[in-house]
């Protein structure tokens, strides 16, 4: 079980929260100009990798705020942590 | 037979306190001390179980948690029972009853040793081959295999005993108290670190506690000695805590560790009373340091598994410690030094061995030459090619084998024994370091698996690190340990050590015989009976990744995850397919280390805590009045009122027959409401439903519809305008949580600058509906200040009132299509103000009813449950619902998906009515809905989601999904049943009133 570091609260047990899946990847502003592929694109396709991996979690059992992670999927370990809206530390 | 087995000469046994128990319905003594093992092994008994398979005879094999054989059934035929536990951990008290489980009916004669003389035609895959097919068959097979193969019996009443869990946090978290453990606990407990140091076993120190030899040294005294001072000074450290009888069960990521902490296991029953069993401790350790040892490993040659083999260091260990002889006339079969350690503890008590043999041609240390000195014959370069003796070993053959190993040359010699210790070098203990997710290297020197990249805060030392040697362990310690925790001060001013042991090892994975391998039964795993032969019939038939090869011979896949002999079987794939070792790569250990028991995994979740129940505010009233119940998420919702013996069908016929004619009341309080204000909440409303809100006046109340951004139906219910910024929106009973999640997400991360704030009120509001043609004069008799006219009060409004000077919320709103009232009122006055209602509806028969009448009434309407009707595969389109999609809006979530090529299709799913030939036939709900049962295959065209009786219409009515049903209407279709085919009628999913004339009636 983890151990996440809620940008709001700190460190804690990876049961108090949910993940929400890759991260950065933006409601298109206009999905009525979009064809049925990009639309498509943006609806179903992620990239799941195998390696560092930016993604999404919800502190639902605390805060119930949403930030963003980085991690590593080979290994879980966390890299970094970071509130929604702001750039990623690392690459 | 039992007196020249027992040495009075052990301190960890307590000869004044004589133990009773039972074995296999037989009384035996042993001592305090004892596990049930050494007590076995000390009355002479070796047999305790059969094998999995092929029913051989098995015996005690090691003396720890690694134990293939000896595993038995705990308090036979009591509510603490407990199968495939180990005779090796079970520490023996007064009245301990225990049973052999593999056999039937005894272990001494077992119907399924059949099995042994069938053994060529039950080659590995065996069961998967055979009594898969024909698969109509597997019952009866599963039937005989079940009865002759013991997986234990399992507890048939309620466990009497408590379990509890317990979180831990500390610094350093040490795991085994060997000789690694116990200085690495010290060092970082003097060191300031809050540690915890746990151990399996009863007692700490590991093997060297009972290390009395004169071949290994620390500072000049006897290891024993050394370490009980060590054990002596560290129990008296402050900020150190030790637990024993505590095995690691599992070692996840980010050092979260899990533990089971045995407590009363060692006591007698009747001094269990009101103590807790067991405990899981949730362990979250900034720093691991694991010391958990090796494993001794076995030899794999012919007939390697009968009673009387063991591990050598197993008769050391009964000897020492237990003061056991496992046998009169021992012989012990090695490849390297650890058996001489075993011959000398026997020497030392006088215990006769009448051979060595030893796989190496040249053996040259200390204690080998000492062992020679005392007239002991070793066999140097030799290897046992066979042994005798059905239920226990009495003689072994044995032969040179040949320079390289793979063969033997000359004659064969018999010898006699009746006990073998078999001693193949050390396998670290790596299993909790991989299931952290480290990753291990191969060491070819010696054949061992051993850490190398580790994944969190943690390190391993001792001999689970590959270090063998005393001195290697202790200077290797220290200085790991220095540089782990970043101390200066290691405690340790000089440690001297003097070993008489070489590290010397002659490994061949699989000892070769006289015979071709398939004529040998060479275990590799003793507990389910997978051999040699299997593992080389694996590769033979094409398997090449270990995992592959696990499972079609079963290896590693019984209670103890083959902890003796995972490595020969990698061994020997490697050897077979000409490849490297770890190229395979190595099994998975998984969690748990040892089985647990349910109760400690469980803990104190136990009847009504298992799971959490949500009750209404009016729960009590709906038990007082014999309500029956069913669950609605984590709810206990009415489900019908049963009067007079009434079964759930006339009880429902009567509630929507009256609710109808009269007055119904229904207590909805387990709808989900979430409280929206903010100046952006019309806004928010018009982004995540599907049709328009902005024009809704205040004290007005719309239905909206929630999609998905797939466009799928995800959610719906009714949201009043309260306030110019202030909405109250309500959703489905199952689906608040997550509505509330969406909506969140939405704010949070697509639209964070819009002004909406949301607040969860469900609990906080209890919600009475009534409903029918009275509810009007019933209302205005609770509420006589509200003013219900149509003018004032029309369908979809609200109204703030209040009932004896306490605020409500009044909606005009109806999902029965019957003109109905909804009250909100804070939750604690809500069983009052519904035993108001009552009261005041008792001249016009007002009948509760509960949510089986609740889905009756609004199928005749065509009103759709989410969940029920629909299944995250319906559009509003699909549902006929068209209506509620806004052309206007110019977005809205889901709103692109709903012309996307797919969901475009007109031959989709869609919801329609339907009706049987034979009005009194109700369809089963999930029945299949088919249009010609004639072809073959039959297309299956959808299926049925909602079916009732309606009394009101006098018929059976009937929701279903349909491919292409919007242009099916008037159509015939059949529902297939297993005796029977249903004629159907596609109807419109209306069925009552579809003008509304009783919505709108003026009452
Ligand atoms: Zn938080």
């Amino acid at each position: 079980m983890f151990l996440i570091n809620c940008p709001f609260c700190g460190e804690r047990e990876q049961s108090e929260f949910k993940a929400g899946g890759e991260a950065h990847i933006v409601r298109p502003k206009q999905p009525t100009e979009l064809s049925d592929d990009e639309w498509a694109e943006y609806l179903f396709m992620r990239k799941n990798i195998k390696g560092i991996q930016f993604e999404r979690w919800n502190h639902v059992h605390g805060c119930r705020k949403w930030f963003n992670m980085v991690r590593d999927t080979s290994n879980d370990q966390i890299k970094a942590v970071y509130k929604m809206g702001e750039k990623p530390p690392v690459k | 037979m039992t007196n020249n087995l027992r040495f009075k000469t052990s301190k960890f046994i307590d000869e004044t306190y004589r133990v009773s128990f039972k074995f296999n319905n037989k009384t035996y003594f042993g001592f305090k001390g004892d596990t049930l093992a050494s007590a076995l092994l000390a009355n002479g008994i070796h047999l305790v179980g059969r094998s999995f398979k092929y029913h051989r005879p098995r015996g005690i094999m090691t003396s720890g948690s690694e134990e293939p054989n000896a595993i038995i059934q705990l308090h036979d035929n009591s509510s603490r029972t407990e199968p495939n536990v180990r005779a090796t951990e079970v520490e023996i008290y007064e009245g301990l009853v225990a049973s052999s489980q593999n056999c039937w009916p005894s272990v001494n004669f077992d119907i399924g040793g059949i099995n042994n003389l069938l053994s060529p035609i039950l080659p590995a895959g065996f069961y998967y081959k055979t009594f898969m097919w024909p698969a109509s068959f597997w019952e009866k097979y599963e039937y005989f295999i079940r009865k002759s193969a013991g997986l234990g019996k399992s507890p048939k009443v309620a466990d009497p005993d408590i379990y509890e869990h317990k979180y831990i946090h500390c610094d350093v978290l040490v795991i085994g108290a060997g000789i690694s453990g116990i200085m690495a606990a010290k060092m970082a407990a003097k060191n300031g670190f809050k540690t915890l140091l746990v151990d399996e076993k009863s007692y700490l120190g590991g093997s060297s506690i009972y290390d009395n030899s004169e071949f290994s040294k620390i500072n000049n005294q006897i290891t024993s000695s050394w370490l009980e001072k060590e054990i002596n000074e560290i129990s008296k450290l402050e900020n150190l805590e030790i637990k024993i009888r505590t095995s690691v069960a599992a070692f996840h990521e980010y050092n979260f560790l899990l533990a089971r902490e045995n407590l009363t296991d060692h006591l007698p029953i009747n001094q269990r009373e009101n103590k807790v069993r067991q405990r899981l401790l949730k362990i979250r350790a900034k720093k691991v340091i694991t010391a958990t040892g090796s494993i001794e490993r076995p030899l794999i040659f012919d007939n390697n598994d009968r009673p009387g083999i063991l591990l050598s260091s197993a008769i050391k260990k009964y000897i020492d410690l237990y003061g056991v002889a496992c046998g009169e006339n021992n012989i012990l079969f090695t490849n390297n030094d650890t058996a001489y350690e075993t011959a000398m503890s026997l020497i030392q008590r006088g215990i006769k061995i009448n051979a060595i043999i030893d796989n190496r041609e040249q053996i040259d240390s200390k204690i080998s030459y000492e062992v020679e000195k005392n007239n002991i014959e070793i066999y140097k370069g030799y290897t046992v090619v066979d042994t005798c003796g059905y239920r226990r070993i009495n003689k072994i053959s044995i032969m040179k084998l040949s320079k390289d190993g793979q063969t033997v040359t000359g004659d064969k010699t018999k010898l006699n024994c009746d006990c073998l210790g078999v001693s193949g070098g050390w396998t670290p203990a790596v299993h909790l370091f991989t299931q952290s997710g480290g990753k291990l290297k191969f060491r070819e020197e010696d054949q061992v698996f051993i850490p190398n990249v580790y994944p969190s805060d943690q390190i391993s030392v001792g001999s689970c690190n590959g270090d063998f040697g005393l001195e290697e362990i202790i200077s290797n310690t220290l200085s790991s340990i220095k540089k782990f925790l970043d101390i200066d001060n290691s405690e340790y001013k000089t440690v001297e050590t003097i070993s008489g042991l070489n590290q010397s090892k002659r490994n061949i994975w699989l000892l070769p015989s006289d015979k071709s391998i398939g004529k040998t039964k060479s275990f590799v795993d003793y507990q389910n009976d997978a051999t040699a032969k299997d593992i080389k019939l694996a590769l033979r038939e094409g398997f090449r990744s270990i995992e592959h090869v696990k499972r079609y011979t079963t290896t590693g896949m019984g209670t103890d995850q083959g902890k003796l002999g995972n490595m020969h079987a990698l061994g020997i794939i490697s050897e077979t397919a000409g490849t490297k070792m770890g190229e395979h790569g190595t099994t998975t250990f998984r969690p748990p280390y040892t089985p647990l028991t349910f109760g400690t995994i469980v803990g104190r979740n136990v009847g009504e805590f298992f799971d959490i129940f949500r009750r209404t505010p009016i729960h009590d009233w709906h038990v007082a009045n014999n309500a029956e119940f069913e669950n609605v998420g984590q709810w206990k919702r009415a489900w019908y009122y049963p009067k007079d013996n009434e079964n759930m069908h006339q009880a429902v016929q009567r509630e929507s027959k009256a609710a109808r004619d009269s007055a119904g009341i229904l207590d909805a309080s387990t709808l989900g409401k979430i409280d929206i204000q903010g100046t952006d909440a019309s806004e928010f409303l018009n982004r995540v439903y599907t049709n328009a809100w902005s024009k809704l006046a205040v004290g007005k109340c719309r239905y909206g519809l929630m999609l998905n951004e797939d466009g799928m139906v995800y959610d719906d219910g009714v949201t009043t305008r309260l306030g110019e910024n202030h909405y109250i929106m309500t959703t489905t009973t199952g689906g608040a949580a997550n509505v509330l999640g969406k909506l969140e997400d939405y704010l949070q991360t697509e639209w964070p600058e819009l002004d909406v704030y949301l607040s969860s009120v469900t609990d906080h509001y209890a919600t009475i509906s009534v409903c029918g043609p009275n509810s009007k004069k019933i209302v205005s008799k609770v509420i006589p200040d509200l003013d219900l006219s149509d003018e004032k009060f029309p369908h979809m409004s609200f109204k703030n009132a209040k009932i004896d000077n306490i605020k409500c919320r009044v909606m005009r709103i109806s999902f029965t299509g019957e003109h109905s009232y909804e009250i909100n009122i804070q939750a604690n006055f809500g069983k009052s103000v519904w035993e108001k209602c009552m009261e005041a509806g008792k001249d016009f028969n007002i009948t509760p009813y509960g949510t089986e009448t609740m889905h009756l009434l609004r199928a005749e309407k065509g009103f759709i449950i989410v969940g029920q009707d629909t299944d995250a595969t319906l559009t509003p389109i699909d549902l006929q619902m068209d209506w509620i999609v806004s052309k206007k809006k110019y977005d809205f979530i889901g709103k692109r998906s709903l012309y996307r090529s797919d969901t475009i299709r007109e031959d989709r799913k869609q919801l329609v009515g339907l009706l049987t030939e034979n009005p009194e036939e109700v369809l089963e709900e999930g029945a299949q809905i088919v249009a010609d049962i004639k072809k073959s295959p039959i297309e299956m065209l959808g299926h049925v989601t909602s079916s009732y009786y309606s009394p009101n219409l006098k018929k059976s009515i009937a929701l279903g999904v349909v491919k292409g049903g919007k242009n099916m209407l008037g159509q015939k279709l059949i529902i297939p049943m297993e005796n029977k085919n249903i004629n159907v009628t596609v109807a419109d999913p209306v069925f009552l009133d579809k003008e509304g004339e009783r919505l709108n009636a003026k009452l």
